[in-house]
């Protein structure tokens, strides 16, 4: 099973070897409600972590999507264009944002895994 | 101040607690704590409203009467603080106005009803913004003579049900209430309750206003929700719904720096108050109706599918800045981003081809006419 963590604002990558993939928590689609448009990045683009790389609209407001580590945009989810709603549908599984070359693996250190994640919301 | 402390200062309608047993997302708007959206969420509940009837809360509305000897010597000292005909404005019937201030611009918009029974001839009932309530009354009184005084009414509930399945929903309980045409006022009861109704609302649908006593507030919500045609639609809805609608809101379209007639609401200043002035501000107003307003509020119709959202400028293709978005977001009847704001006259043409800056990056747009979404009142021949 890939290695999976989780940022204070829920972001998750999934990490494949070197490919990381980043979506938004069933958790945070469930805060945000309907999701009506989403932006990614350009490929070839390289984000630093916690640089703001994608956007997604609910009906109520904008909100970004922050890079959980560094690393260079290989992949974006271009389904996502033709149906937001996929994710609030399938937010943690076909509703990815983009895929990223990670730059230095470290940085996954600073992360939450599943545990620490669930712990977290509890307590906010 | 902590996020409790400022929990505890929120105060709650009558219907607080039904809110909570439907599931509810709640959150603090104008000084209370108001459903953003129910279990259906905003994009459904947006839908039902158009597609069906919706159950709106708006107890969180100023209501409040004014009160003098005789119709004319009411109207005429509302008249003194709002552009509209209130003299002229016949028994059981509302008119929709704006309290100004002594430079023409809008304090507050508002709700004005002329009492159908003669008995009650003399008073006024005036429905305002939540966000507004304490500065319009305090406006109001400082500027009424000793004849006339104003009497909010904190004991009432108001209920909006609005969409094409209304009229055929309430009729089950009130007969009287759907023979009233558009803007029409009328004491009748609804189901066992004593009501207050008027046919209107803020959706652009058919629809109706239900004020009610506080204490029968919930029996009153319970009853309209338990007929099958009937959701309840929270904040969220309202808002997409009366974007796609055209209507204004406080603190977005309208502020105390515009003016009416900027606004679009020149509609709402009758022939008799255009010549006759006698409002604040009349001389900006009656100048702004002869020459045109410098700034008018538009549609705006992003090209792609990225919202623009309010605070966005509005940019003419050459680059320059030419206004503001004032509400931006996402109309679901549309299906696609719908915005409104204030352009310099000379771009305020429906066609005219403006861009947008959303996050730095300029998005073509241009000019509509408004509404975005027809609107469907009963209009009586």
């Amino acid at each position: 099973m890939a290695l999976e963590r989780f940022t204070e604002d829920h972001e998750y990558i999934r990490v494949d070897g070197d490919i990381g993939t980043v979506g938004i928590t069933v958790h945070a689609q469930e805060q945000l409600g309907d999701v009506v448009f989403v932006e990614v990045p350009e490929v070839g683009r390289t984000v630093k972590q916690k640089e703001s790389t994608a956007v997604v609209e609910s009906v109520k407001a904008a909100s970004e999507i922050y890079a959980p580590v560094s690393g260079e945009v290989v992949e974006v989810n271009t389904e996502l264009a033709a149906n937001p709603a996929l994710v609030n549908e399938d937010a943690e599984g076909k509703a990815w944002f983009f895929k990223l070359r990670i730059a230095d693996s470290s940085e996954l250190s600073s992360l939450m895994d599943r545990a620490a994640y669930e712990e977290f919301l509890k307590q906010s | 101040m902590s996020a409790d402390a400022a929990n505890e200062a929120l105060k709650r309608t009558p219907l607080y607690d039904l809110h909570v047993e439907l599931g509810a997302k709640m959150v603090p708007f104008a000084g209370y704590e108001m459903p953003v959206q129910y279990q259906l969420g905003i994009l459904k509940e947006h839908q039902h409203t158009r597609a069906r009837a919706g159950l709106f809360d708006v107890s969180h509305m100023g209501q409040a009467k004014l009160v003098g000897a005789d119709h004319q010597t009411t109207a005429a000292a509302l008249e003194a603080l709002v552009p509209a005909d209130i003299l002229n404005l016949k028994p059981g019937m509302q008119r929709y106005t704006q309290l100004l201030n002594p430079q023409g611009g809008i304090v507050d918009d508002l709700m004005v009803a002329r009492p159908a029974d003669p008995a009650e001839d003399g008073t006024l009932f005036l429905v305002v913004n939540a966000s507004r309530k304490e500065v319009d009354y305090e406006y109001i009184s400082a500027h009424l003579p000793d004849t006339v005084r104003l009497e909010p009414q904190p004991d009432r509930a108001l209920l909006a049900l609005q969409g094409p399945e209304a009229a055929a929903t309430l009729s089950k309980h009130s007969p009287e209430a759907v023979t009233l045409g558009f803007m029409g006022v009328r004491r009748v009861p609804v189901g066992p309750f004593e009501c207050h109704v008027s046919r209107s609302g803020y959706t652009g649908e058919d629809g109706f206003e239900i004020s009610v006593a506080a204490d029968q507030a919930v029996d009153l919500a319970r009853l309209l929700l338990a007929e099958e045609a009937v959701q309840p639609i929270g904040l969220g809805a309202r808002d997409s719904l009366r974007l796609e609608a055209g209507l204004c809101l406080y603190g977005h379209e309208l502020d105390e720096m515009i003016s009416p007639v900027e606004a679009g609401l020149a509609w709402s200043i009758q022939k008799r108050r255009r010549e006759g002035g006698g409002f604040p501000g009349a001389e900006r107003i009656q100048k702004e109706l002869r020459e045109g307003p410098a700034r008018l509020r538009v549609g705006i119709k992003p090209e792609g599918r990225a919202p623009a959202r309010d605070g966005t400028e509005i940019l003419e293709p050459s680059g320059a800045r030419i206004g503001i978005i004032t509400s931006g977001g996402f109309g679901p009847t549309v299906n696609g981003p719908i915005a409104m704001g204030y352009v310099e006259s000379s771009f305020a043409k429906p066609g005219t081809a403006v861009q947008l800056m959303v996050r730095g990056k300029p998005q073509p747009a241009h000019i509509v006419q408004l509404p975005f979404v027809p609107h469907r009142y009963l209009r009586k021949a």
